[in-house]
């Protein structure tokens, strides 16, 4: 290290200094050098937006509409985003006091802890998950606590596993379901026993539902409305999932009016308001594009069910993910880590995943690997697996 | 209809030759179901055939001319606009034909070798039918999107390889 290096080092906060850079930085840089790749590493929808929505953007600054909206967001998309979530989730929120338009979902996470976490909170974070929310928790001086699952419970979370590790300083709990990268979902009598945990404690919920939209077997249960968990509930979500729409960056926050007024004295100073033309863009996604979005979703399945029925073909262990686009099989028969199996298979076959260590506890023995892209991408992707997987099988012979 | 056979048409129509194997899992059902379901639907005349997509622009040795024909017609007592429709489905040119609502009556799709057969066609053939008042011919000039295929090779996956 020079001596610029360590002078600029030690300029650097100790709570960036804390937090590490994402372990998926790694198997990017290796994927982007190399030909031929198959990526099952991938995020995001392989749709693009609806048409409807990108021309509904364009029109928007056709007529001029340029300018910063009200903090919260645009009213009418207030009022759409309200009226669709009590429509498809049952869940009511006013749209002058209790919404609040965001920078994608990622903004309304970080508004949610900042506006209710205190230096030396814990924070209860159901593992395998998002990579972001860990490091969120410690930038603000708050206190990750992994709660991990796993496949004996297909990756649902256990009251148990969440009551062993509350102490007095756990504020609250952060949920993600259905879950990136398990595709785990949760429904209302599991939900139910969270419930009576997060009651007795009184904690604090943080429920991101952004994948909610994506449930193949059941309608998504929020866990906001479940009685007695509204009112400590903070629901984040957005459009970039649903609606394929994960460059547009706009996302929303709901809270009762307390928690929503505080987060909005963050966003204000934070981002004024969310892009004005990624508002628009939103407002017809909400609005009118259903049925795309449905179609989107009978893809998904099909492909799921596609995915980890070959998965399972190829000799792994893999539990069917009630939503997301992710499978996240075991590969502990081969013997190989998470991150040696993702590193061959790269190197050998050209299939890119992610190593489950990467989302935290309980990933370990793991991948995950998006099945949102092409089919026949898909059934290549299986062949090269089934392949890599025999030769790991005769090496240990 | 079950929901799940409405699938199993929308994967067909979208690409017929899609194996049985694979519908089978995308459906989550079994092979000898889908097999059956397929036979059925056949039989039943839900599944009329199997078809190509072909971007005949890109053949040289085969060009052909299309054109839509926009058909005035003088329905008939009893059997409606059916009679003259059938009358004109008949010839082997003709490759869709819709009766419409609007300022005409049917609309005709026609293929030809050449813009000068297709002229024949509609001058000889069905302009001196009975019932037909007028007909207006419109060439079609380029095929960008037909069936729901666009008929552009393009790479639309911008995503970045390994993301969050």
């Amino acid at each position: 290290m020079t001596y610029t290096d360590s002078l600029n080092q030690s300029r650097l906060s100790a709570a960036v200094q804390r937090i590490k850079p994402s372990g998926i930085r790694r198997f990017f840089d290796l994927a982007s050098t190399m030909e031929n790749v198959i990526s099952l590493g991938v995020g995001e929808p392989d749709f693009v937006t609806p048409w409807a929505v990108r021309e509904a953007s364009i029109a928007s600054l056709e007529k001029g509409m340029t300018s910063y909206t009200a903090n919260a967001g645009l009213l009418e998309l207030r009022v759409a985003i309200a009226d669709y979530l009590e429509r498809k989730f049952r869940t009511r929120y006013s749209p002058e006091n209790e919404v609040v338009v965001t920078v994608g979902a990622s903004e309304g996470i970080d508004l949610a802890l900042r506006a209710t976490i205190d230096p030396g909170d814990e924070v209860l974070i159901v593992e395998p998950c998002f990579v972001s929310y860990a490091p969120l928790v410690s930038l603000i001086g708050g206190i990750p606590v992994s709660v991990p699952t796993s496949l004996d419970n297909d990756f649902k979370v256990m009251p148990k596993a969440i009551e062993s590790r509350i102490t007095e300083r756990t504020k609250g709990i952060l949920l993600s379901f259905p879950n990136n990268p398990t595709g785990a979902v949760m429904g209302e009598e599991e939900l139910g026993k969270i419930a009576d945990v997060v009651v007795k404690h009184n904690l604090l919920v943080y429920s991101d539902e952004i994948y909610a939209e994506l449930s193949y077997d059941a309608p998504h249960v929020s866990v906001a409305s479940l009685p007695r968990m509204w009112e400590r509930t903070i629901l984040i979500s957005g459009f970039s999932k649903s609606f394929a729409m994960t460059g547009w960056r706009i996302g929303y926050v709901t809270a009762p009016e307390p928690y929503a007024k505080a987060m909005l004295k963050i966003h204000q100073y934070l981002m004024m308001c969310a892009s004005t033309m990624a508002q628009y863009a939103a407002l017809e996604a909400v609005t009118n594009c259903e049925e795309e979005m449905n179609e989107m979703i009978i893809s998904y399945r099909q492909r799921r069910n596609f995915f980890v029925k070959s998965l399972r073909e190829t000799g792994m262990e893999c539990h069917l993910p009630g939503g997301a686009f992710y499978a996240f099989p075991s590969i502990k028969a081969t013997g190989l880590t998470s991150e040696q199996f993702a590193e061959r298979l790269l190197i050998e076959e050209q299939v890119a995943v992610v190593p489950g260590t990467v989302f935290g506890e309980g990933g370990e023995g793991h991948i995950r690997c998006s099945y949102a892209t092409s089919m026949d991408q898909l059934e290549e992707a299986i062949e090269r697996i089934g392949r890599f997987i025999q030769q790991v099988a005769k090496e240990r012979k | 209809m079950t929901e799940k056979e409405r699938e199993l048409l929308n994967l067909l129509e979208k690409e017929g030759r899609m194996r049985e194997e694979k519908i089978a899992k995308m459906l989550d059902v079994s092979e000898a179901e889908v097999k059956k379901t397929i036979e059925r639907l056949e039989h039943d005349k839900i599944i009329l055939g199997y078809s190509a997509i072909v971007d005949w622009s890109k053949v040289d040795v085969s060009e052909t001319v299309t054109a839509t024909i926009d058909v005035k017609v003088t329905p008939k007592r009893g059997v409606g606009f059916d009679e003259v429709a059938e009358r004109i489905y008949r010839f082997k040119e003709v490759k869709a034909l819709y009766l419409m609502s609007g300022t005409y009556d049917l609309s005709v799709v026609i293929e030809g070798k050449t813009m000068s057969e297709i002229a024949n066609f509609v001058s000889e053939k069905l302009s001196t039918l009975d019932s037909v008042i007028s007909t207006t011919t419109h060439f079609q000039l380029k095929k960008y999107k037909h069936d729901g295929v666009v008929f552009e090779d393009r790479d639309d996956d911008h995503r970045i390889v390994v993301s969050p």
